[in-house]
């Protein structure tokens, strides 16, 4: 009852084409967007702000552009990791060999490299497909783990080949304080959700569409193939480059290539996976669900049985149980993800509280 | 409306996390935050490893009442060896308890890293036993970062002093071939600038030989090595490395007593999944194996009596990690006691601790008094040495337990200290960070 | 040249164990069309249970059987509570069901029998042995000996059995195998029991090698180079994959290795397959994918 949409009458081409063409919808969004950049930095704790939200905010990055990659245009990738990693390195060198450069355009430059990179090894997604693909972007994984730790340069020859990002700072004011972190992260984030979101209604994400159902298909409509994917291998690791500087920078302090290993990106494939494929708010919700939740259970676990003396190692592995099992029940309600669940959520909204 | 219903629950969980507030307070304690991990493949390791830590906490509380009369409270936190979930718990924790968090032991080198500019904001001692990052023992620069005992610089002196001594004097090391098989990690990297140094200054002929992470394939490399013919192998091996290092060794018959690993290349969990393969290897430890002292037998009777044991597997108390995690409570309850000194019998907050951290002098005397002669080797930290000690003693695996083969061997101080103050003082230029006057602060 | 044959024959020694975890994942992709992430976590789990209980006092042939019992369970109960509700979903969703499996065994293993690092004791001797100047290990020999004849009976039960050709019309079709009749929930039971039973094999021969520990999931991504280089749904290609990543991976190790840097034995098999598969882009013995427009 409150949903409908009776009476929204859209007038011009424009109205039409809006993200949220129903009013509910703006509403909610901007009630959205007021409670993330204004309430919870009033509300919330140091902690949910370093410990939660800002690495579960880069994550949900990363899962966006994973999701351009594999949602929208079908190509599997497990080298999503590498890229945040390439991105990661690429802006602590920037910053370090070309002093006096914007952080904001350092994040871009960073991640235009990750892109070329992410392009590069998009290649042989021309010839091979499905699982195939996604087994041959580990070798990119690998090749770039590998690099960063070999090649001493990257890691300014520093012995153990960990680096401390630099602090950050935009016109002078320095960003090291959670709030500043966390804002900065919400408004990169956010702007980039943007893009992602209206780049699906585009032509480019059409074409990218039709690549994922049938590619034999819209290469004969007159679809350039080898642009197409390439362009969506090149977005989603201009995305991972983002994010994975922003892992670095905002949230973990150093750069290394172990926090970017084959775990990484199997993470981020399994928030794209739940969250939903080729949904902007799946990779969100993805990302709060798979980064978010275990630590709930490990709260929640030491919460109910307090004191250490029950052996902890019990609850941390029931912890990991009860994990899997949550993804298997999800599975089974929804097979598409936590987005199509929503989405059958605001369905059901249009009708409530009428049967139908 | 099921599938409705769940939202609810899940949104309300959310909203409770982020408005986290803090735990019932319990005043009059200390709170000690314990990052374990025993999940994951370092489990065995980080089980023993806090196992030890919390029962030597829980013996002082049970049979001294606590540090002069103040009880220690701890609450854990799964970490799982990765770098966010070490950077999410401490987090959650550094802030709990009457004062907050008395000190943070990670045992892992990726969390330190990415701790060690959180610290000094939150003024919060980072104590990083044996791994973090080497350079940090330039106190001068990392107030509040203290890599005790003894880091991986120090440690491949004494294993290159162990082998001269072996040898017959380190002049004897001219001409020999020593190989360093690392782990394919920042860790295993550590010692290699150390290894090469003490090459030129010794006159061997150095050969470092990589193994991909994790290190469960490593036929090539022993084959290499076979090739090589060096004289000494030296380990810098972590987790499944360790094992597979040894089995591969025996494969192409290289003498187990020419293996020297370091002191996390040397515990039971390595050694024993080899069976009679590894008799006669060779490992550096910061403390040695097992229930031969009086602490540890104190546990047992104390804390153990009362059933309130932290290790599952009783069998494991005694083992090398297990006695790791004993020491790193006796350090952790000393440096309280020692700040307890200056600033009151009451707990303190994490700034204090860091002067107790900073002027902790373990004698011989006090050792004894602990119960642990033998075990934990001297130990003296000052404002600009963070790490206090230096030695390792070798022990050398007979086929059932770790058998100590040498008395504490002294770090090359000459060599090591300019290396550290050249990389502390590089990074502190790259991130504006003063250096401290300790003259004027010592007190 | 010595040296080269030794590396060489390590190389395809080594390969031979990973074409025995590859079967694993080879098996349950054939019948049923997932990619079970999982059969990292079910070495561990059968691995684990077998020195649990020899840890207990078991016999070995007693503990095998326990083993084996308890791997067949998980089949029956994964099919069950997992498969069946799941019955023509996307690819990817079972794949994202087989992590949260994982998610489960390994915490369910780990807290039924403590995450201590046990040695596994096969009686197999791992002394060297020398044939013409050439160092060969024993261990090997029997290992590749015991994959070999796991791949030759699964081979011929696939090929020349009427479940085994039940099994391929499943994996081709669910609905079209349902329709003609086959009982596709005592199929799936069956692969991933038997999936289960090559795990077993797999946890004892790498288990000896590196100790029954956590690692032993990681083993898995071993398998990931071969079977790209064979093909997902070829059970003689995951042998002759595993003898080329094998070989190739060491003898890049030893020979280009130092030229680059060392440490290349990671990726190097994932570029040589990636290059493979750019003349075959379905792997070399995989079943060619026809797509119609």
């Amino acid at each position: 009852m409150i949903y409908r949409e009776a009476g929204q009458f859209r007038t011009t081409y424009a109205a039409d084409q809006r993200i949220f063409p129903i009013v509910q919808d703006r509403a909610g969004m901007a009630l959205l967007l007021a409670v993330a950049f204004v309430g919870v930095p009033l509300v919330a704790s140091e902690y949910a702000l370093s410990g939660l939200l800002i690495p579960m905010l880069v994550l949900a990055l990363a899962a966006l552009g994973l999701n351009i990659l594999t949602g929208y245009a079908g190509q599997f990738s497990l080298g999503t990791a590498a890229f945040m990693s390439v991105g990661a390195f690429a802006a602590y060198n920037l910053q370090l060999r070309l002093p006096g450069i914007p952080l904001l355009v350092i994040f871009v430059l960073a991640g235009l490299i990750a892109a070329a990179v992410g392009m590069v090894f998009g290649l042989p997604s021309l010839r091979i497909k499905g699982f195939y693909l996604a087994v041959a972007t580990l070798a990119a994984q690998f090749f770039v783990d590998w690099l960063f730790t070999k090649v001493g340069w990257f890691s300014n020859y520093s012995s153990s080949g960990v680096i401390t990002a630099q602090p950050m700072a935009i016109a002078g004011i320095p960003l090291e304080t959670p709030v500043r972190r966390y804002l900065l992260v919400l408004s990169i984030v956010s702007l980039l959700a943007l893009v992602a979101k209206n780049l699906a209604r585009t032509r480019t994400g059409r074409s990218w569409m039709a690549v994922r159902d049938m590619d034999v298909a819209a290469e004969v409509i007159g679809i350039p193939i080898l642009r197409t994917k390439l362009l969506a291998f090149g977005l989603s690791s201009f995305y991972c480059g983002v994010a994975g500087a922003l892992w670095a920078f905002a949230y973990l302090g150093t750069v290394e290539p172990q926090a970017f290993d084959l775990q990484r990106s199997f993470q981020i494939l399994f928030m794209v996976i739940i969250g939903g494929l080729g949904t902007v708010m799946g990779s969100f919700l993805g990302a709060a669900f798979i980064m978010l939740f275990p630590l709930f259970l490990n709260w929640a676990f030491h919460a109910v049985v307090r004191g250490g003396e029950v052996r902890a190692g019990l609850l941390s592995q029931l912890e990991l149980v009860c994990f899997g099992a949550l993804i298997i029940v999800f599975l089974i309600v929804e097979p598409h993800g936590f987005a199509r669940l929503w989405q059958i959520g605001k369905e059901k909204l249009r009708l409530w509280p009428f049967p139908h | 409306m099921r599938k409705t219903k769940r939202w609810w629950w899940l949104g309300a969980a959310s909203a409770l996390v982020l408005v986290w507030a803090a735990p019932a307070r319990a005043e009059g304690e200390q709170f000690m935050p314990v990052p374990s991990y025993r999940v994951g493949p370092y489990a065995a390791g980080g089980t023993s490893l806090y196992g030890g830590f919390i029962d030597y906490m829980n013996l002082i509380n049970l049979r001294d009442g606590g540090i002069n009369g103040v009880k220690l409270t701890w609450e854990e936190c799964e970490t799982e060896y990765k770098p966010d979930r070490g950077v999410e718990c401490y987090e959650r924790l550094k802030g709990k308890g009457p004062t907050g968090a008395s000190m943070f032991h990670p045992y892992s080198t990726g969390i330190s890293y990415a701790l060690i500019s959180k610290v000094s904001q939150d003024k919060i001692p980072l104590v990083t036993i044996a791994h973090g990052r080497t350079d940090a023992a330039d106190g001068r620069y990392f107030p509040y970062v203290f890599p005790l005992i003894t880091h991986y610089w120090s440690q491949n002196t004494d294993i290159i002093r162990y082998i001269g001594q072996r040898e017959g004097g380190v002049a004897k090391l001219k001409g020999k071939k020593i190989v360093h098989l690392h782990h394919g990690s920042a860790y295993g990297k550590e010692p290699n600038v150390v290894f090469q140094k003490q090459a030129e200054k010794y006159g061997y002929e150095a050969k470092i030989i990589e193994v991909p992470a994790p290190g469960s394939e490593q036929q090539a490399q022993w084959l290499e090595i076979r090739q090589f013919k060096p004289d000494w192998v030296i380990v810098t091996g972590w987790g499944v490395m360790n094992p597979a290092m040894l089995k591969n060794a025996a494969r192409v018959g290289f003498p187990m007593d020419h293996i020297i690993g370091n002191f996390w290349t040397g515990s039971e969990e390595d050694v024993e999944p080899v069976g009679a393969a590894a008799k006669g290897y060779i490992s550096a430890a910061i403390n040695p194996s097992g229930k031969d002292f009086k602490v540890i037998q104190e546990i047992e009777r104390v804390v153990y009596g009362a059933g309130k044991g932290n290790m599952v597997d009783k069998k494991r108390v005694g083992s090398i990690y297990y006695n790791r995690g004993v020491l790193t409570g006796i350090v952790s309850v000393e440096a309280i006691r020692v700040a307890q000194g200056k600033f009151g019998k009451k707990p303190l907050t994490g700034e204090q601790i860091r002067w107790g951290l900073e002027n902790l002098n373990l004698d011989p005397a006090r050792i004894a008094a602990i119960g642990a002669t033998n075990f934990i080797q001297p130990l003296k930290v000052t404002c600009s040495d963070h790490e206090g000690g230096g030695a390792v003693k070798f022990q050398q695996w007979d086929g059932t337990k770790w058998k100590v083969i040498s008395d504490w061997v002294q770090a090359d101080k000459e060599l090591v200290r300019p290396l550290i103050e050249e990389s502390a003082s590089k990074y502190a230029k790259e991130n504006n960070i003063p250096q401290r006057d300790c003259a004027k602060e010592s007190t | 040249m010595a040296f080269f044959i030794e590396v060489l024959v390590g190389g395809l020694l080594a390969g031979v164990m990973y074409s025995l975890i590859a079967l694993g994942f080879v098996l349950i992709f054939k019948a049923s069309g997932v990619f079970n992430f999982a059969q990292g976590a079910m070495v561990l789990t059968a691995a684990t249970t077998y020195a649990g209980l020899v840890d207990r006092g078991w016999s070995g042939w007693a503990a095998f059987l326990a083993a084996l019992a308890v791997m067949i369970v998980f089949a029956l109960l994964t099919e069950r509570l997992v498969l069946r509700p799941l019955v023509n979903q996307p690819q990817i969703s079972l794949f994202m069901a087989t992590i949260g499996l994982t998610f489960v065994l390994e915490g369910a293993s780990q807290a039924v029998w403590g995450s201590v690092v046990r040695g596994l004791d096969l009686g197999i001797p791992d002394t060297p042995l020398e044939v013409s100047g050439v160092l060969v290990s024993k261990f090997d020999l029997v290992a590749s000996g015991t994959a070999g004849a796991l791949v030759v009976i699964l081979a011929s039960f696939f090929q020349w059995t009427r479940t085994g050709r039940a099994l391929r019309a499943v994996a081709d079709d669910h609905q079209a195998a349902l329709s003609v009749g086959i009982p596709l929930e005592r199929i799936w039971a069956l692969v991933w029991a038997a999936a289960g039973a090559v795990a077993l094999v797999t946890g004892l021969l790498w288990g000896s090698r590196l100790g029954v520990q956590f690692a032993l999931t990681q083993v898995a991504l071993k398998a990931l180079p071969v079977i790209i280089l064979g093909g997902f749904t070829s059970i003689a290609g995951a042998i002759v994959g595993g003898l080329m990543v094998g070989a190739s991976e060491k003898v890049a190790e030893v020979y280009l290795g130092p030229i680059i840097g060392g440490g290349i034995e990671n990726w190097f098999p994932y570029v040589l397959a990636l290059l493979f598969l750019l003349v075959r882009p379905d792997g070399l013995f995989g079943e060619k994918r026809i797509e119609r427009v």
